[in-house]
């Protein structure tokens, strides 16, 4: 793995009262998907807002292509290359789908601006077809498809992704999934947070669960994904091509968290 | 007479609709429903009367310099108030109780530095246009043509500007314009600037309508200035344009003698909120405004 773009170091965050990360570490290399999987309430959007700067951040450290970003303002993250999609008020409701790309391309040079969009539209056509309708009257996996264009617009090389497919029909699920496949071949690194812990560990290079706040296992997508006690903890069930060989000694596969 | 009444309620409409934008504009960014908005407008009639009266500049100097002083205000007390509020956290009532006391001081320092006695501008209160029917004094004119540059060009601004844009998206959502990028501190600088110096307008239109003002005159425009906010759709710019253009023509057109007799003028500002609760029965997120749950 070449030097890490993201690195997290036991991140102690949470909201006023209540600490919800009690030292989560993680990394991400340059283009690697990264999957953050686990039960209700173990941390993972916590963990991306916190990566962001959007909740307090008692201790720990974060790291962006070797510099130290933590408690960095959002815009300055952002300016930097990092971009954020949260799961829910992600996109401008009232201003059009144009203008909420606008917004975005305001990060960058003056005379970049119109390519940038220009790029967007290719990857998603739709974005162009209803460019003057508002954001808030489109459907809710329409609405993901403005928020991924939203955060891709500044070209990052590191993109936050918190349940992207939460509250979608298995049809819009598989578009925001197969899009996602399309980001990855642009060479950007994504960390995704994902209820539907299948796919995501399916499309990731990585994947880390978490717990409680804390770090449980670790190990590639699909080593997580076919672990027997990966599965039945954390994906509902037996692993459905799970085979012993895939065990805590395999090499990037499965092992505990340090 | 329809028609003098109508150009009537444009004068006090437009006065009122430049503030009230102000008004709503800070609301929707900062969400801070700002109670001294009232006395930012004497403080620019004030300025204004100084420049005017005190170092005999022309009426319109006066008034750049007016407006230019009340955004400096505003922005002074974004730094030294509003801002060191927002980073400890401050709520929505703390800020809203805020404003009350900064409206107390800001009255009761003109009162000391300006006195109560009733002030004026050095201007010619004789001076008539008529146009067809109507009849409209040089400040009264002034004000309608002021008002409806203004009110086009904050339009454009909102509308077309990449300032405008990013207001409209801090309005929609803060920490999503924040992650898209959106330096929010700057835009709320720009905000109060823009609040401001349409204050610092409203303040010299209003104190030339007047033809007289006090300290209190700002505070007393308060309540129809809030009113129109509320009329035309808390959290719309453009809602409080059309609610205090509607709110002036009211109230004046209600004194219309072929309309049922007309009602008493002393009891113009009641028109105001009847036609104001009439609205809110029917439309309760105002004429303009977006329906939500708060």
């Amino acid at each position: 793995m070449s030097r890490p773009l993201l690195e997290v170091e036991g991140l102690e965050a949470g909201y006023e009262q209540v600490a919800v990360l009690h030292g989560v570490s993680l990394e991400a290399a340059p283009g690697e998907i990264v999957a953050v999987i686990g039960p209700n309430g173990a941390g993972k959007s916590t963990l991306l807002k916190a990566v962001y700067g959007l909740v307090h951040v008692g201790g720990g450290i974060v790291r962006y292509d070797g510099d130290d970003v933590t408690r960095k303002r959002a815009h300055e993250l952002t300016a930097l290359g990092l971009n954020f999609v949260p799961q829910q008020d992600n996109v401008f409701p009232s201003l059009s789908i144009a203008e909420n790309l606008a917004v975005a391309a305001s990060v960058l040079p003056r005379g970049e601006r119109p390519d940038a969009v220009a790029r967007l539209h290719k990857l998603f056509p739709l974005l162009r077809e209803r460019r003057r309708q508002r954001a808030g009257t489109l459907s809710g996996g329409q609405r993901k498809l403005v928020a991924l264009a939203r955060a891709l617009v500044t070209g990052p090389r590191l993109l936050l992704l918190d349940e992207p497919s939460a509250g979608l029909a298995p049809r819009a699920m598989d578009e925001v999934f197969a899009k996602l496949a399309e980001i990855r071949e642009l060479g950007i690194a994504i960390v995704i947070v994902e209820q539907n812990a299948r796919r995501a560990l399916a499309l990731a290079d990585r994947g880390y669960v978490l717990e409680l706040g804390r770090n449980r296992y670790e190990g590639t997508g699909s080593g997580l994904l076919h672990d027997p006690k990966v599965a039945e903890l954390y994906l509902g069930g037996a692993a459905r091509t799970a085979s012993s060989s895939t065990s805590t000694s395999t090499p990037g596969g499965m092992k505990p968290a340090t | 007479m329809f028609l003098q009444l109508l150009a009537n309620g444009l004068v006090a409409g437009s006065v009122i609709a430049i503030a009230a934008v102000g008004v709503s504009l800070v609301y929707e960014i900062l969400r801070i429903v700002n109670f001294a908005h009232g006395d930012y407008l004497t403080f620019g009639a004030f300025v204004g009367v100084a420049a005017n009266v005190r170092y005999g500049e022309r009426m319109l100097v006066a008034t750049i310099v007016a407006i230019v002083a009340t955004a400096l205000l505003a922005l002074v007390l974004e730094f030294a108030l509003w801002r060191p509020m927002r980073r400890r956290g401050a709520g929505f009532m703390s800020l809203f109780i805020t404003s009350i006391g900064l409206a107390l001081l800001l009255r009761h320092v003109l009162f000391l530095v300006a006195g109560a006695e009733p002030r004026s501008y050095a201007v010619d209160p004789f001076k008539v246009y008529v146009v067809g029917s109507v009849r409209l004094g040089g400040s009264q004119g002034a004000a309608i043509v002021v008002g409806a540059v203004a009110i086009v060009l904050v339009g454009l601004l909102l509308a077309r500007t990449a300032l405008g844009r990013k207001m409209r998206a801090l309005a929609d959502d803060r920490a999503l314009a924040s992650i898209a990028g959106v330096n929010v501190d700057r835009v709320v600088v720009y905000t109060w600037l823009l609040a401001g110096a349409l204050a610092g307008l409203a303040g010299v239109l209003q104190g030339l309508v007047q033809a007289s003002f006090t300290p209190n005159t700002g505070f007393q425009l308060l309540l129809p200035i809030f009113a129109a906010v509320v009329l035309g759709g808390i959290g719309s710019a453009y809602g409080a344009l059309v609610g205090g253009l509607l709110l002036g023509v009211a109230m004046e057109l209600s004194t219309w003698e072929e309309l049922a007799g007309g009602v008493n003028p002393v009891y113009k500002p009641v028109v105001a909120f009847v036609l104001l609760i009439g609205v809110l029965l029917v439309r309760p997120q105002g004429l303009l405004g977006k329906e939500r749950l708060l």
